[in-house]
């Protein structure tokens, strides 16, 4: 099903990439490009064990100190925290730290090569004190190390009447799911300069996704009013959520390096110290005990959803609420009862990365309903099907469903699409004859797009369209570009509703003194939120030309030039903002956590073929198939590049990425030895699209960026034990976790 | 190469880049990408990760393709570099580089410059290759935005359309 927008429209089709031809030239601009006159460069001392008191600090010999810059928590002239949502996060730790790799001295100099040397050169000692480094030590409190209980956040979801469906349930089903860490893996590190001077304040330019979160950062650090801060984002080399938060701490440290020095200051990560040092999806543990009928029907059910959010709370509370609400999956749970806790650790904070929580409660779900099948002995494909989310259904949260979606229709797609049951049957024979294992696993998944519950009425988004004295239009958002397309897919919807072309609209770099605050680009949120604001903006503007007598209700690309260039020269700027409204009949209790939990839901099955090697033990997947519904889709190329990329990275998460940890400390920083998928290592990732009207977005547009990030874990999982019988509950999941479970096995 | 009385240890080193001799003062362990890029201004050379396992520093060195966080310059004197900026010829792309733009190849960007450079390379070597010698080909550069299935189409349809390189 095809929506229907044809010819001579700009949405649906495959323009060009705004900045692409920049990236395919080499002239793009990231942070790493640009240079200032007088600039030096910054450097981050850390510390070297999980938690402690420091006792001294000294400076080794050898080192001429006296040209650095040395920048300590007492010379934050504001408050000495990175301002998110709890504030307890310091910007460099004063007497105290609470897990390896944080930041306690900054150092500029000019030469790059004398600064790496005098970082070496510090020297801390420290009176250690215990650390928890796991989430069951957490849990036992053996060590109070954040609050009263170490835990960060927690929610209760309750729907119907959970303690008395258990009598009447034929099977009661557990299980225990466990999601590893994983590294974002951009390939451009996070980087910043800054500079001071004490009319102006501060000004960063920088890798990342929020400028406005770096503004409020800054404001706090400094204690600088709004307009005393300027943050401006380059050209960002993938984000992925790594540079939602973060970025806020890399500007406080260039930024205070500046104000000490007095000359502009660049801090760029390098590889091993970015992947040691930055956040990381935070590690889960999920347990589930279900009640189902003879038939499969799930009855109800406890859901216990834990999240290892390091030793401070930055994103855990928001990325714990996601993960929670979409514990239960698309199915339809008459009674639940739904645990959820972040708890603290003595590791770096685990932060925000693509799916937000979903990821690691998804995996758990679509693990145990294939448990489920298994226990009441019908197919995988079965037991979705019986418990399906149905138009006029409410979720976990008692969100009505008001889509008019068919996830069985759905599934039977995807089931063509991969040749599952021919596939099933063939491997089902060949299994037993061959040497290599064959199997098909499924998931089917759901995807909240726009922040959850009353956060999109809280950030209140601005979005502005501005008509320019050449006659050309600029879009006016501080939503960034990192690759995901926002760029084209804004200007698209800007030049659809003024109904001019593509190439005769722009995007203005995102700029905190140029463009209004249009919220963090995050959440998925961007085309339908975002985009949404943009199309009213621009409406705005052809309103104002009409309503001034410059244009006439209809008219050419040409006449909307020409007005525009009267009207600016005539009058000056042509402004129009947009303000986001909450749509009517949105319900969302924060204390019950009960309603409306997002404006839409993608919905999706995606269906792995894989292949295991009983001699080595490796896992290859060797087709994919990612169907979604995702409302419009505005740009067919770039919401592929979406899937494709998104899937791919999700099969590292099943498959290859495993964060080493020691005493706290990530290991394996490196990238050769935390491995993420090459062109070798992928299957063909075949992506398919159903389309449906969604009345939120612009033109009909859900969130997607998120979305392939949440089924591919399960469905690989499931295909592995389909191919061996062997089940298996942890991700990622490497030839040698098949290997010990295969002795285990035989033993 | 002589050190001719500096006593930095900094030394006069002549190569070709993208067409045009040059000479640049380096110390000789400087890394070839450090002196592309701050050196010659050849912002397109990016660095992922200092250690030869992304190729986003990737260029062509006498037409092979190499890594550039991992050449000293000194072993760099009197070669031939191409780098991104070297490849579109009087304002028109390279035919690689418009079909990564069609084909939706660059997402965020970082690591196009080395991904072109090396379908480059690959199709110089092999300009009819098969689905598995473009994967092979590139699989010494990562990419973490596309899960590389528009970037081989992009190469895939400059040879089968048999473009001119």
């Amino acid at each position: 099903m095809t929506l229907a927008l044809t010819e001579n429209h700009i949405i649906g089709a495959s323009v060009p990439r705004k900045e692409g031809r920049d990236k395919v030239t080499g002239r793009a601009r990231y942070v790493d490009d640009m240079s200032l006159p007088e600039m030096i460069y910054g450097a981050t001392v850390r510390s070297n064990i999980p938690r402690g008191t420091i006792r001294k600090i000294s400076f080794g010999s050898g080192i001429a100190w006296g040209e650095f810059v040395i920048v300590s928590a007492k010379d934050i002239p504001g408050r000495n925290c990175i301002a998110l949502i709890l504030d307890d996060q310091p910007c460099l730790a004063d007497g105290v730290v609470n897990h390896p790799e944080e930041p306690i001295l900054l150092l500029a100099h000019p030469d790059q090569h004398l600064l790496r040397k005098a970082v070496d050169a510090v020297s801390i000692e420290y009176d250690e004190m215990p650390a928890l480094l796991t989430m069951e030590e957490s849990e036992r409190q053996t060590e109070i190390i954040w609050g009263t209980d170490n835990v960060f956040k927690s929610y209760l979801v309750e729907k119907g009447e959970a303690d008395s469906i258990w009598e009447g349930a034929t099977h009661i089903i557990e299980g225990e799911y466990f999601t590893g860490a994983q590294e974002q893996l951009y390939i451009e590190n996070n980087g910043v300069i800054a500079s001071f001077n004490s009319e102006a304040g501060v000004t960063v330019w920088g890798s990342l996704q929020c400028p406005y979160y770096v503004n409020k950062a800054m404001m706090v650090l400094f204690g600088l009013p709004e307009e005393q801060i300027r943050v401006v984002q380059m050209e960002t080399g993938g984000a992925f959520g790594g540079k939602e938060e973060y970025p806020s701490m890399i500007a406080g440290h260039a930024a205070l390096l500046a104000m000490k020095s007095g000359r502009p200051v660049k801090i760029i990560y390098d590889r091993a110290e970015d992947m040691v040092a930055t956040t990381k999806r935070h590690p889960s543990r999920t347990r589930h005990r279900t009640a189902v009928d003879a038939n499969g029907k799930i009855l109800g059910g406890e859901i216990e959803f834990v999240l290892d959010g390091g030793a401070y709370a930055t994103l855990s509370s928001v990325v714990l609420s996601r993960g929670t609400i979409h514990a239960g999956g698309p199915y339809y749970w008459p009674s639940v009862r739904i645990r959820a806790k972040a708890v603290a650790t003595n590791a770096p904070p685990h932060g925000a990365f693509r799916g937000f929580g979903a990821p690691q409660s998804l995996f758990a779900m679509e693990r145990h309903m294939d448990r489920i099948a298994q226990v009441v002995g019908v197919t995988p494909v079965e037991i979705r099907k019986r418990n399906f989310l149905k138009p006029g259904m409410t979720t976990t949260t008692e969100q009505a469903v008001r889509e008019q979606i068919d996830l069985c229709h759905l599934l039977d797609r995807a089931l063509e699409l991969s040749r599952y049951q021919e596939k099933r049957e063939r491997f089902e024979i060949s299994n037993k004859n061959e040497k290599l294992r064959k199997g098909m696993g499924i998931a089917a998944f759901l995807h909240g797009a726009g922040f959850t519950g009353s956060g999109e009425r809280y950030l209140s988004s601005v979005v502005g369209v501005e008509g320019l004295a050449d006659g050309s239009v600029r879009v006016l958002v501080s939503s960034t570009e990192f690759g995901q397309g926002t760029n084209t897919v804004l200007c698209q919807v800007a030049a659809e509703e003024l109904g001019i072309p593509y190439e005769n609209i722009s995007i203005a770099q995102p700029d905190t003194t140029t463009v209004p605050n249009s919220g963090p680009t995050v959440a998925s949120r961007t085309a339908m939120i975002v985009g949404k604001l943009v199309q009213s903006a621009a409406r705005g503007v052809k309103q104002t030309l009409v309503a001034s007598g410059l244009l006439s209700a209809t008219y050419t690309p040409e006449q909307f030039s020409a007005a525009c260039q009267n009207c600016v020269s005539a009058r000056g700027p042509l402004r129009s903002y947009s303000r986001y409204d909450a749509p009517p009949g949105v319900f969302w209790d924060d204390a019950k956590y009960r309603g409306e939990a997002y404006a839409a839901f993608a919905w999706a099955v995606y269906i792995a073929e894989v292949t295991v090697d009983p001699a080595t033990y490796s896992v290859t997947v060797d087709d994919f198939v990612a169907l979604q519904e995702i409302g419009k889709v505005l740009h067919p190329l770039l919401a592929e590049g979406q899937i494709t990329g998104g899937v791919a990275q999700a099969i590292g998460f099943a498959l290859y990425e495993k964060v080493v940890w020691r005493d706290g400390r990530m290991s394996n920083n490196q990238m050769t030895n935390y491995i993420m998928p090459t062109s070798v290592d992928l299957p063909p990732i075949r992506v398919f699209f159903e389309e449906m009207g969604n009345v939120h977005g612009a033109y009909g547009a859900k969130g997607i960026g998120e979305l392939p990030m949440d089924g591919p874990a399960p469905a690989i999982i499931n295909a592995v034990e389909d191919a061996t019988g062997m089940r298996f509950v942890s991700i990622p999941l490497l030839p040698e976790d098949i290997y010990r479970a295969a002795v285990a096995r035989q033993t | 190469m002589s050190a001719s009385g500096e006593t930095t240890g900094a030394q006069k080193i002549h190569l070709t880049v993208n067409g045009e001799v040059v000479s640049v003062r380096a110390y000789p362990m400087e890394r070839l990408l450090d002196v592309l890029r701050h050196e010659l201004g050849l912002n397109g050379v990016k660095e992922g990760c200092g250690e030869g396992e992304c190729g986003s520093c990737a260029v062509l060195m006498n037409g092979e393709l190499v890594n550039s966080c991992l050449v000293p310059i000194a072993q760099a004197s009197g070669v031939q570099v191409t780098t991104i900026e070297g490849l579109a010829k009087d304002g028109r792309l390279h035919p690689l580089q418009e079909s990564f733009l069609a084909c939706g190849g660059a997402q965020c960007g970082i690591c196009t410059p080395g991904m072109i450079l090396a379908a480059v390379h690959l199709l110089d070597r092999c300009p009819r290759p098969t689905l598995e010698q473009i994967k092979e080909g590139l699989s010494g550069n990562l990419c973490r935005c596309t899960g590389y299935m528009q970037i081989l189409e992009a190469v895939s349809r400059v040879a089968r359309e048999n473009l001119p390189r």
